[in-house]
C-alpha cells in the first residue's frame, strides 16, 4: 500500500537478554573490567595531568600535589592506577588477538582471561617492589 | 520537492556510518599506547616518590619529552572515543547524552592541554 505518511519511526527490533539472565563466566568479567578500567583511566589521567600542572607551577604547590601522593591514600590510587593501566593494556593485546579472528574459542578466552588478571597482578607488583627498593622504602 | 528537513529524513535510518573511522582511529591509537606504555611505565618508575629536580631533569630530556606528548595526545584520542561509547551505551535522553559528549570531548582536550603545556614549561622554562 502506498505511505500513509512520509514520516519515519524506528522499527521495534528484538532486544537481547540482559546481564542477570546469564550465568557469571570469566569473559563477563574481563569484559566489564575492561570498560571500568577504562573509565578509571579516564578520570586518572586528571591526577596525572593535576601533578604535571604541579610540577610546571613550581617547587611549593609541587611539594603540596607529590605529598599528597606520598600518602597511604595517594599510595593506593597510584598502584590502584597503575594496576588499571596494565590490566587494560593488556586487555587490549586480547583484543588485537581476537581481531585478527583467532583465539575466539572458549579455552582460548579462558587461558588469556585468566592469564591477563595474573600477569596484569604480577606486572603491578613488580613495578611497586622495584620502585620501593630503589628509593629505599623497603 | 519536499519541506522535509534533512534531520527529519535521517532520524530512524540508523547508523550515521561512521563506526568503521572510529574503529580504525581507537586500534591505531591502541597500537601507539601499547608501543609507548613500556615508557610510562619506565616513566613512573624513574620519578615516583622523587624530588622536583629530578622529575624535571627526566622530563625535559628531549625523547622523554617528545615520547610524553606522543603518548598524551594518542591517549586523548583513545579515552574521547572510548568515553564516547560508554555515554553513548548508557545515557539515552538526547539533552543529556549531548551535554555529556560536549563535556567529554572538553574534558580530553583539556587533559591533555595542561599535561602538554607542562611538560613544555618543565623543558623550555627557568
Amino acid at each position: 500500500m502506498a505511505e500513509m505518511s512520509s514520516e519515519r519511526r524506528p522499527q521495534q527490533r528484538p532486544l537481547s537478554p540482559h546481564l542477570q539472565v546469564h550465568r557469571l563466566h570469566i569473559n563477563m568479567v574481563m569484559s566489564i573490567l575492561h570498560r571500568i578500567t577504562g573509565v578509571v583511566l579516564y578520570f586518572g589521567s586528571l591526577l596525572l595531568a593535576w601533578w604535571m600542572f604541579a610540577a610546571a607551577a613550581g617547587p611549593d604547590y609541587f611539594a603540596f600535589v607529590n605529598g599528597l601522593f606520598a600518602t597511604w591514600l595517594g599510595a593506593i590510587v597510584l598502584i590502584g592506577y597503575s594496576w588499571a593501566l596494565i590490566h587494560h593494556m593488556l586487555g587490549g593485546v586480547r583484543h588485537f588477538v581476537w581481531d585478527t579472528g583467532s583465539g575466539l574459542d572458549i579455552p582460548t578466552v579462558d587461558l588469556m582471561s585468566w592469564g591477563t588478571i595474573i600477569l596484569s597482578v604480577i606486572l603491578t607488583a613488580g613495578l611497586w617492589v622495584y620502585v620501593a627498593a630503589e628509593r629505599g622504602w623497603l | 520537492m519536499t519541506m522535509i528537513t534533512p534531520l527529519k529524513r535521517a532520524r530512524g535510518l540508523g547508523s550515521a556510518k561512521e563506526g568503521a573511522d572510529h574503529f580504525v582511529k581507537q586500534r591505531l591509537t591502541a597500537v601507539a599506547n601499547l608501543i609507548l606504555a613500556p615508557f610510562l611505565i619506565w616513566l613512573i618508575a624513574s620519578v615516583a616518590g622523587t624530588n622536583l629536580a629530578n622529575v624535571k631533569a627526566t622530563l625535559s630530556h628531549p625523547l622523554v619529552a617528545t615520547a610524553f606528548i606522543v603518548l598524551v595526545l594518542s591517549v586523548a584520542v583513545h579515552m574521547r572515543i572510548g568515553m564516547q561509547v560508554v555515554i553513548e551505551d548508557y545515557v539515552h535522553r538526547d539533552g543529556v547524552k549531548m551535554l555529556l559528549l560536549l563535556a567529554n570531548t572538553l574534558f580530553a582536550f583539556g587533559v591533555a592541554a595542561t599535561a602538554i603545556f607542562a611538560v613544555l614549561k618543565l623543558s623550555f622554562g627557568a
